[in-house]
């Protein structure tokens, strides 16, 4: 005879189900799409100003494009809390660097600052798509692109956000002048690379759903930071 | 199953697949997504009739898989069904209650009721449980009269002087809140229905593009496709017209057509027999 009996406690079938869980999501995906594009001796980036979250808009007007300094914007889009989060500390540091090297950080000091503080925090991580644009220390333009964790691309060109896998395709055929033949190595104007931006955006609003209402473009000289906005569709 | 004597289909849906595809995604093969329409659509009852309207966007997820689609369906020639929900299903149902509709129709010698039609697509869903993804709004004018219904996916309906449904029925419906009575004009109806998706369209991401609005009277329908254009598309703002020669010539080979003989039948229009 076995001292433990197998199974004293009676059964309640009320108790016999396994502990409900609830579950919490700290991230909130508030869609928006940026997309740069960098020539000789500008530097372009445009970004939507729709902020939405599932089927409804929060606001048409929202500004997605933050000046660092005189020659560097960053575009942001993905978790809107996030980018609130991530931006006024990227500001806090900038203004520490200048205060403790008597220097504005230059564009490619800023980049590697930011993929830092995104690695920084790897396992919860800034659920944000980043585009770094500006002047390089020869004042070329340049674009760098991140991934939420803090990889960093540098590039020419670049489209991210909600609707970038729809866009940098069509980047690489019209910038990258990618699986083209006879096409002239001629110099990207400014002209052309903010017509591009604009007809790119358009084409986002017609397909992407978080994409649209109009878009706020920078354009970065070595004269400082012009302001463009242009309309799209509202649907 | 013979060549000589093929076996008649059975009837209704097939779930040969089911198992094989209940293992393929245990196994890391998700199935393929639907086509959604992320919609508004609306009807209300006006002094003279029916009015139904609807938005043109059709949806995949987060992208607009269909930027003019129809969602105002034909059911019987009193009658037109607005579709919110699954793409097929809508298509698939309404055309199958039109189906058993007209055969009613030629039957009973008489104009089928709505009811009629409520009752059937009611059924019908309500025997898939919901797996029949239909979010329907029913409106036609028969020998009593005006009528709408909306109906549900698991089969319940509501009789209304005034509905909404899909992603954008609470922006819709905010508008007829605010402005709808028994008493409406046709015209000042039109009106109403178009701001109610006009809002679903601006408000809702899930609906988008135009306003198509079917009028339905007691004898006569007026089916105005892009009723209202409420959104128009931007303008390029440079070409993107590629030069010849553009696209690399991998090879090419050239097969040379031998003309052996050239004879001429003229051939007399034949009509369709339709005794």
């Amino acid at each position: 005879m076995s001292l433990v009996q197998p199974e004293m406690r009676p059964h309640y079938p009320d108790y016999a189900t396994a502990p409900t869980q609830h579950h919490f999501s700290p991230y909130a995906d508030n869609g928006g799409s940026v997309v740069a594009i960098a020539g000789d001796d500008f530097v372009v980036i445009g970004a939507d100003t729709r902020l939405s979250a599932g089927f409804s808009i929060y606001t048409r007007d929202q500004n997605k494009l933050f000046r660092l300094s005189d020659t560097t914007v960053l575009g942001c889009s993905g978790c809107w809390c996030d980018t609130l989060t991530l931006t006024r500390i990227l500001t806090a540091r900038m203004q520490m660097y200048q205060q403790e090297h008597n220097k504005v950080m230059t564009t490619p000091a800023c980049a590697q600052m930011l993929s830092t503080m995104l690695y920084y925090k790897r396992f919860f991580p800034y659920y944000i798509s980043n585009i770094l644009v500006g002047l390089d220390n020869e004042g070329k333009g340049c674009v760098y692109s991140y991934d939420p964790i803090g990889h960093c691309e540098k590039a020419t060109y670049r489209a991210g956000g909600s609707a970038g896998a729809l866009l940098q395709p069509l980047l690489d055929n019209q910038i990258g002048l990618k699986n083209m033949q006879n096409v002239g190595d001629s110099k990207l104007s400014l002209e052309r690379a903010l017509a591009v931006l604009k007809d790119v955006f358009i084409s986002a609003a017609e397909r992407d759903i978080f994409t649209g209402d109009s878009i706020l473009i920078n354009v970065i000289t070595k004269d400082g930071i012009q302001d463009y906005s242009f309309q799209l569709r509202k649907d | 199953m013979s060549v000589l004597c093929p076996e008649t289909p059975a009837p209704g849906f097939s779930f040969a697949n089911c198992k094989r595809n209940a293992l393929l995604e245990s196994k890391g093969f998700p199935v393929p997504k639907a086509t959604k329409t992320g919609t508004t659509i609306v009807g209300i009852i006006f002094k003279d009739g029916v009015i139904l309207g609807a938005d043109t966007r059709a949806t995949e997820d987060t992208t607009v898989s269909d930027k003019n689609c129809e969602k105002i369906h034909y059911l019987a020639p009193n009658m037109y069904c607005c579709g919110a929900g699954t793409a097929a299903d809508t298509e698939q149902t309404t055309q199958m209650i039109s189906s058993q509709l007209e055969l009613h129709r030629l039957f009973t010698n008489r104009v089928a009721r709505v009811a009629t039609a409520n009752q059937m697509l009611k059924q019908y869903l309500f025997r898939y449980q919901g797996h029949i993804g239909a979010a329907l709004v029913l409106g036609g004018v028969d020998s009593t009269g005006p009528h709408l219904y909306s109906i549900y996916p698991h089969g319940s309906t509501d009789k209304l002087p005034y509905t909404t449904m899909g992603s954008g029925s609470l922006a819709a419906m905010a508008v007829f809140e605010s402005r709808w009575n028994p008493d409406l004009e046709e015209e000042e109806g039109v009106k109403l229905v178009r701001d109610a998706i006009a809002a679903g369209i601006f408000n809702d991401l899930g609906s988008g593009s135009n306003v198509d609005i079917c009028i339905i009277r007691k004898g006569s329908v007026d089916y105005r496709r892009t009723f209202d254009e409420a959104n128009k598309k931007g303008v390029r703002q440079s070409s993107y017209r590629y030069p010849k020669g553009t696209t690399a010539v991998l090879s090419s080979k050239t097969i040379d057509v031998e003309v052996v003989d050239v004879t001429v039948h003229p051939i007399e229009p034949e009509h369709m027999d339709t005794a």
